[in-house]
């Protein structure tokens, strides 16, 4: 068996011990080990990706071991290209995230070991299997993530990070109440109840579940209640308005270095969720509520981009900004599991929609974290100063990162030719056939996107140029270092997305399959 | 061999008693070194026993005929349960004693006292006769009460008596139980018995049983902190010192949930039958209203007593299911627990109040606790995420266990267990902040500037990592314990229990 | 009447007149040999002089193996009695011996011969099957005691003592006579077994009810039962220590004994029923009814007190309650259970009066906050202090425990159908519990608070020390192997 990915996820979590061990004034055996472990870890994704058989839908790297069989629980990672994916957003957005906090003083060996412990936390979530280590890391990831934004955070940091936290283990609940009612409905007098995730897709497809849940609980709607259980605990970690209010206070109060991984993989945590477990495990229970989803996943989509609008704050506007790109991924998933009547050629719209929400995932990923890392280097120059109405004009004095940071915006924005627009397209294109209506209403937040970007890019570099920004220095040779693979990867992906594309078509139309009937 | 964990925990009273007056340091020896063997003793035992025989059976240690008129006799003997919680307290002693390294003040004849609850504990978890096993849970009694009244800190002698009042009032409902049912049983043997063994096999008329369980049960439940019973535990945990707090939460508590299972449900199923509901209603109330009370508390240690109510609920829930795995989650949990406690109130205790002589939340959040002694902070964080549940620690399997079992019998129960996670959620973070990663700008002239907290001692060291680790081993390889636990709830001691109630 | 064999009642009674031998050997020690010598010496030496003779007695009544009922019920002999008889003398030897350090008088001699000579009487008292004998050797015990209680002349609250209980014992007495001759007048009969012939199938006559009644107020003064315990605080209290071990064990010991013999073979027939919803009069609800208020009333005044002798007057009333539910029962296995009890209390109670009459020399007074820090002052002392307190407040392992719970059980076991008794034994257990707290308070001063500047140092005699430490043993070996007395029993 090989055992990749388990070296993939003790990697870093062993990095973070050692880094943790060294003393508070070390920070640059700190810095520099921390970077050492996330660069081996992106060598280690990028050679995952290479033996990666695009061409099968089939789960690879599997690593299958009884655990506590008397509970069911196996130990049982393995990846698809959903999963092969994330792992590499993980690999990726993390070295970068440890460059742009390099300058950190303050007990830099906790918190670069938090970094490590968090990036360990979430190859963890994302080639885990069996619900039980799945979740084990899925809360493991919390705690570094609670403390890197409680001990570093800003001025609002402390009410930020428990309501973070809070929040999330709220779901968390949920999550494991479901899972244990599953586990009691699957469990017969010869063996133990059922943890494992492709198992019980498989026996949603074929209908056993929804037997066996009636028949443990007598209640013909257990399902359903079951559902909404797991679904809350994903719509907290995504998130889904209303659910989302944690979300702006985390995300600006954390240093944008945090930011960064929060919001360019944790975040994807929960869209994995959805991919991984809800849909097919639950598609049954999704297609019975599936209007009030479809309109979820529209407020996700047109509120948090209206509020977006609404800020002044440059951290809080990327954050509702968020929230928005990820709303289509949702509108998606939805779109793709609804019974398709009338539709020509439903497979194919789905598989549609469905690529459109991994290379949503996976560009929104790099797009996101770049623009705080851009925020982060703005931060830098400006002493923290981050309202949109302290800047203006800045292209003037800064033009190689306005430059840059435009194009990181664009993108965000959805302009053909780079990253962003593609997972966008796919999205429409998708869930155009599929639930019209919705489409079109999703189409106001595109606009209200666009608008308020476009304002940013127009309050901040355009316009009369604020004395106070005169002696502003303009990105050094390593700060540019910094970005260019970012940007350089957004133009890469945003002409030749069939780099991405080749490893997930296959896995795609098997998740298809699993969702049709 | 078990037999000797309690035997050796007693001649090193005697040892301790011998010890000339003022040495502190060899009491402090003398004390680890008993700790240490009888721990050893009861590892070496427990995995013997594994391996060698089947864990469902009780295999006896010693037995005896010792008063042939009542039928009692000098009865040790041990099944999978009983090593689980030998094991627990063998931890448990050391730890307590590597936590209590710093006691100036008559120090052997605290660590006299320390030993004596300790050999009263194995003799509770290893006799399998009813009188052997009463005298020795009484006899834990006076240990403790000396121990809190003399070493304690805050209200110490209201404490200590309310605490061995509690205790000697529960152990006497019990008593009452006891005596009725030697009787009727003697009726119905022929001969007078006080052999758990033998008991267990006969059944005692249904009527009967209806009033008589719920007095052993409420008997032993009081010790096992069961609301609305519970209110000497916070007062008892705060008054102890912090040896005292680790062992009464982490072993002495269970030793009142041990006397439920092992006396009250196996002598009297139909009575248990009876009463599930009532057990399971108080046991939620109790998770919950200990986790809430924990919410709003000023003073540290409070926070950390109402918790241990509150997990306690989740063992009494867990007895209350009458299925499997609701008993095996309660069993773990009681060694889960036992860890964890010991775990929080040797860093509140010995870490914390020791160097900052306060407990009160308004004080500690301008000391910047977590910066001086950080070691302190990380210790307490990873405790009280054990405590939380989280996946990796051993609270995690014992409470997924009882919630599975608890949904079997009655779903709400899980439910509202579930809001009593997310509110022990609240309180851990709340205490977290306060105590260690506050935000509030230190105090411009604490006298903590002119005399820096002392560094965290090897001794302290030794007991968090050995606490961690037990419950990291029992997070991630549950089939450990789990495999000496579930053999006895398929043995015909446990059958006449679960065979009734839902699977 | 038969020749009586004077040789024959010798015999048969020879602990008594050994007993007897060594009075006056004691007397005669003290007035002639002793009569220059320190006070100490005095008691010492006439103390074991004493002892001696006791331990003589109690070694030829262990030894032989005599049966006969002498004259009719004058002087029974059977194992049984013979083996309270000795334990009677143990714990003379043993309150003789905590005795011996006493300053509170110069009469040794006259002391030590009034503890010999009320032994004696107890020792008649534990034999007799006759209700004249009965009265005689109660009063012989009782009047040795009322002198003893008077002794300390320096104390003003000991002569206050003495005059209560004997006026109290004297009405006593006069019930216990005027119940003895109606007895008599209803049975025809003054030994026991023949009343109990004579009035079979008879009832509940009235006049059988006013016996028995006298009866039972006469013997609840003796053991201090409620409502007929007002002397016992103040006795206790007054009386010189020692006098009052004399009077909280082998008194009881005596008297319970005699008294379950009375009701059971006696009045056997009239017991009547104290079961919960099965009562039918008799003396059984009588003795419910008195012991259930002993419990209640002697434990809960118990925690007010401040003076540890009043306390353990108070507790010496709750646990004649105990006692007491031992007489009801009224089984086979309730007699020997409710003996072990008795004595295991009187072994605890000397222990318990001996510690307090150190701490008394010591510091002047029995008050609780004299024993502040006795566990650093003196560490025997306390700990011998630790076991008899538990053991009376029924702490596993020792024999208070043990005692209680054959007690309890023999209690609960007499109604098997329908635990009818139950009732009486859970108020038994509760009030138990109640017990707990105050000799937890006494032990608290002890261990737990710190002794007091200027606190007057503790010596103890080494006579004293010896006898506690041989208690506190007795009591923790009972409580492991209670065999090794119910075996006798």
């Amino acid at each position: 068996m090989n055992h990749s990915l388990t070296i993939l996820t003790l990697v870093p979590f062993f990095g973070g011990l050692v880094v943790a061990g060294l003393g508070a004034n070390q920070k640059n055996l700190a810095r520099g080990l921390a970077l050492f472990s996330s660069l081996i870890t992106l060598a280690g994704a990028v050679c995952l990706w290479a033996n990666f058989k695009g061409a099968s839908g089939e789960l690879q790297f599997v690593e299958k071991f009884d655990w506590v069989p008397s509970l069911g629980v196996q130990y049982y990672l393995g990846i698809d290209g959903l999963g092969l994916l994330m792992v590499m957003l993980t690999a990726i957005v993390t070295p970068l995230s440890i460059l742009v906090s390099w300058s950190i003083k303050d007990r830099a060996n906790v918190y670069f070991a938090l970094v490590l412990w968090l990036q360990a936390g979430l190859f963890g979530t994302f080639t885990a299997l069996n619900f039980f280590h799945w979740f084990m890391f899925w809360e493991l990831g919390l705690i570094p993530a609670f403390f890197l934004v409680k001990l570093w955070g800003g001025a609002n940091r402390g009410p930020a990070a428990t309501q973070f936290f809070i929040y999330t283990m709220v779901g968390s609940v949920a999550l494991l109440l479901s899972f244990l009612a599953i586990w009691l409905a699957t469990k017969t007098p010869a063996s133990p109840g059922s943890f494992d995730f492709i198992q019980l897709a498989a026996m949603a497809k074929s209908g056993e579940l929804a037997t066996k849940l009636h028949a443990a609980f007598g209640w013909q709607q257990m399902g359903l209640l079951i559902f909404l259980g797991v679904f809350l605990g994903f719509a907290v970690k995504v998130p889904v308005v209303p659910f989302h209010t944690w979300l702006p206070n985390a995300y600006s109060e954390a240093p944008s270095a945090v930011t960064m991984m929060l919001t360019g993989v944790m975040s994807k945590m929960g869209v994995y969720g959805f991919l991984r477990i809800l849909l097919p495990i639950f598609p049954e229970q999704i297609r019975l509520v599936l209007t009030p989803l479809l309109w979820l996943a529209l407020a996700t989509i047109v509120l948090s981009a209206f509020a977006a609008f609404a800020q002044r704050d440059l951290k809080r506007m990327l954050a509702y900004s968020s929230v928005n790109h990820l709303g289509y991924c949702l509108l998606a998933m939805f779109a793709a599991v609804g019974a398709a009547t009338g539709v020509n050629q439903p497979e194919i719209q789905k598989a549609a929609a469905l690529d459109g929400v991994l290379l949503q995932m996976f560009n929104h990923g790099l797009t996101a974290s770049a623009l705080f890392l851009f925020v982060a280097l703005i931060e830098k120059r400006s002493a923290g100063r981050r309202d949109l109405e302290d800047f203006g004009g800045l292209r003037k004095v800064v033009p190689v990162l306005t430059g840059l940071m435009g194009i990181a915006l664009f993108s965000s924005l959805g302009l053909p030719g780079l990253n962003g627009f593609v997972g966008e397209f796919l999205i429409f294109k998708g869930v155009f056939p599929l639930a019209p209506w919705a489409a079109v209403i999703a189409t106001i937040g595109l606009l209200v996107t666009a608008i308020f970007l476009l304002t940013l890019i127009q309050r901040v570099f355009c316009g009369p140029l604020n004395e106070r920004w005169l002696k502003l220095p303009d990105l050094t040779f390593s700060e540019r270092l910094l970005v260019i693979p970012s940007i350089a990867l957004m133009f890469v992906l945003g002409i030749w997305p069939q780099l991405v594309q080749g490893s997930i078509d296959a896995s795609v139309v098997k998740l298809v399959q699993q969702l049709t009937f | 061999m078990l037999a000797w964990t309690i035997y050796i925990s007693f001649i090193g009273v005697l040892v301790l008693m011998l010890l000339p007056r003022d040495n502190a340091r060899a009491a402090r020896i003398v004390a680890l070194f008993t700790a240490v063997l009888g721990c050893g003793v009861a590892f070496a035992g427990a995995i013997q026993q594994a391996q060698h025989t089947n864990l469902g059976d009780v295999t006896t240690i010693v037995k005896t005929s010792w008063i042939p008129a009542l039928g009692a006799s000098y009865y040790l003997a041990a099944d999978g349960i009983s090593l689980v919680l030998v094991v627990l307290t063998g931890l448990a002693a050391v730890t307590g004693i590597l936590f209590s390294w710093n006691i100036e003040k008559r120090t052997k004849e605290f660590f006299a006292f320390y030993l004596a609850l300790i050999g009263g504990v194995y003799g509770v978890f290893l006799s399998f006769d009813l009188l052997l096993l009463f005298m020795f849970y009484e006899l834990t009694i006076i240990p403790k009460y000396f121990l809190i009244a003399r070493w304690g800190s805050t209200r110490k002698e209201y404490g200590a008596m309310k605490l061995a009042l509690y205790s000697f009032v529960g152990s006497h409902l019990v008593l009452i139980g006891l005596i009725a049912a030697w009787v009727v049983a003697r009726t119905q043997l022929g001969h007078p018995s006080l052999d758990l063994m033998e008991l267990s096999k006969i059944s005692l008329p249904v009527g009967f049983q209806h009033w008589v369980f719920p007095l052993v049960f409420v008997g032993f439940a009081i010790l096992a902190g069961m609301w609305p019973f519970h209110t000497w535990a916070p007062t008892g945990h705060v008054a102890a010192p912090t040896a005292g707090s680790m062992l009464l939460a982490g072993v002495v508590m269970k030793l009142g949930a041990y006397g439920c299972l092992r006396v009250a449900m196996v002598l009297f199923p139909e009575g248990v039958r009876e009463w599930q509901w009532a057990i399971a209603t108080l046991a939620v109330i109790g998770i919950i209203y200990g986790a809430g009370v924990a919410l709003v508390q000023r003073d540290f240690k409070f926070v950390i007593g109402y918790s241990s109510v509150s997990h306690m609920g989740f063992v009494l829930l867990g007895l209350a299911t009458l299925n499997t795995i609701g008993l095996d989650g309660a069993v773990l949990q009681m060694f889960s627990h036992g860890i964890i406690a010991g775990l929080l109130f040797g860093v509140v205790g010995r870490m914390v109040y020791d160097r900052t002589h306060t407990r009160d939340f308004n004080d500690l959040e301008r000391m910047n606790v977590g910066k001086l002694i950080p070691f302190a902070g990380v210790t307490f964080v990873i405790a009280g995420v054990a405590s939380m549940g989280l996946p990796g620690f051993s609270g995690f399997v014992a409470e997924f266990q009882v919630l599975a079992g608890a949904w079997q019998v009655y779903p709400i129960t899980a439910i509202l267990s579930g809001l009593g996670i997310i509110i022990g959620v609240a309180y851990t973070l709340r205490a977290v902040q306060k105590a260690f990663y506050s935000d509030l700008p230190p105090l411009a002239h604490s006298d903590h500037d002119a005399h820096p907290m002392e560094p965290i001692t090897v001794p302290e060291r030794v007991g968090a990592v050995l606490l961690i680790a037990a419950s990291l081993a029992i997070g991630l390889f549950p089939g450990l314990l789990m495999n000496w636990i579930d053999p006895c709830l398929k043995s015909p001691m446990f059958a006449r229990l679960l065979n009734g109630g839902a699977q | 009447m038969n020749q009586l064999d004077y040789l024959q009642i010798l015999r048969l009674a020879a602990p008594e007149t050994i007993v007897t031998l060594t009075m006056l050997a004691v007397l005669a020690a003290d007035l002639t040999v002793l009569r220059e010598k320190s006070l100490a010496v005095r008691f010492n030496l006439g103390g074991l002089l004493a002892v001696f003779g006791c331990a003589l007695a109690a070694a030829f009544v262990l030894w032989r193996q005599d049966h006969c009922n002498f004259q009719n019920g004058i002087l029974m002999v059977d194992r049984q009695t013979d083996f309270i008889k000795a334990a009677i003398l143990v714990l003379t030897i043993f309150t003789i011996l905590i005795s011996t350090s006493g300053k509170f008088t110069d009469h040794v001699g006259e002391y030590l011969s009034l503890i010999l000579l009320g032994t004696i009487g107890l020792m008649f008292l534990v034999s007799s099957w006759d209700l004249l004998m009965i009265f005689i050797s109660l009063e012989l015990a009782s009047l040795a005691l009322y002198i003893l209680t008077a002794f300390n002349k320096r104390n003003v609250r000991s002569s206050e003592a003495a005059l209560k209980y004997f006026l109290f014992g004297g009405m006593s007495a006069a019930f216990l006579l005027f119940g003895f001759s109606l007895l008599y007048g209803a049975a025809g009969s003054t030994n026991l077994t023949e009343i109990a012939n004579n009035l079979a199938g008879k009832g509940l006559d009235p006049l059988l009810i006013v016996a028995l009644v006298m009866t039972v107020i006469g013997f609840g003064f003796k053991v201090a039962a409620v409502p007929f315990h007002l002397w016992a605080p103040d006795a206790y209290e007054g009386a010189p220590t020692p006098s009052a071990a004399f009077i909280g064990a082998g008194s009881k010991v005596a008297s319970f004994y005699i008294l379950a013999t009375l009701l059971s073979v006696g009045f056997a027939g009239t017991e009547g029923s104290a079961v919960l919803h099965g009562y039918s009069a008799g003396w059984t609800p009588v003795i419910a009814i008195i012991a259930a208020l002993s419990m209640v009333i002697g434990n809960l005044t118990a925690i007010v007190q401040s003076s540890v002798k009043r306390l353990l007057a108070y507790s010496a009333i709750a646990h004649a309650g105990y006692m007491l539910l031992g007489v009801l029962a009224n089984t086979n296995a309730s007699r020997p259970a409710m003996m072990f009890y008795v004595i295991t209390y009187g072994l605890t109670v000397v222990g318990a009066f001996g510690v307090v009459a150190v701490v008394e020399n010591a510091t002047g007074s029995d008050a609780m906050k004299n024993f502040a820090g006795l566990s650093r002052r003196a560490p025997l002392l306390s700990l011998c202090l630790l076991i008899f307190l538990l053991s009376l407040g029924g702490i596993p392992p020792l024999a208070g425990f043990i005692g209680k719970f054959l007690l309890f059980s023999a209690a609960v076991a007499a109604d098997e159908k329908n635990l009818g008794l139950l009732w009486l034994v859970i108020l038994a257990i509760a009030m138990s519990a109640v017990s707990f707290y105050y000799y937890l308070r006494v032990l608290k001063e002890a261990y737990v608070q710190d002794a007091p500047e200027n606190a007057p140092a503790i010596k103890v005699p080494a006579l004293t020390l010896l006898a506690l430490v041989i208690l506190a043993g007795l009591v923790i070996l009972l409580g492991c192997v209670p065999s090794l007395l119910t075996d006798h029993l």
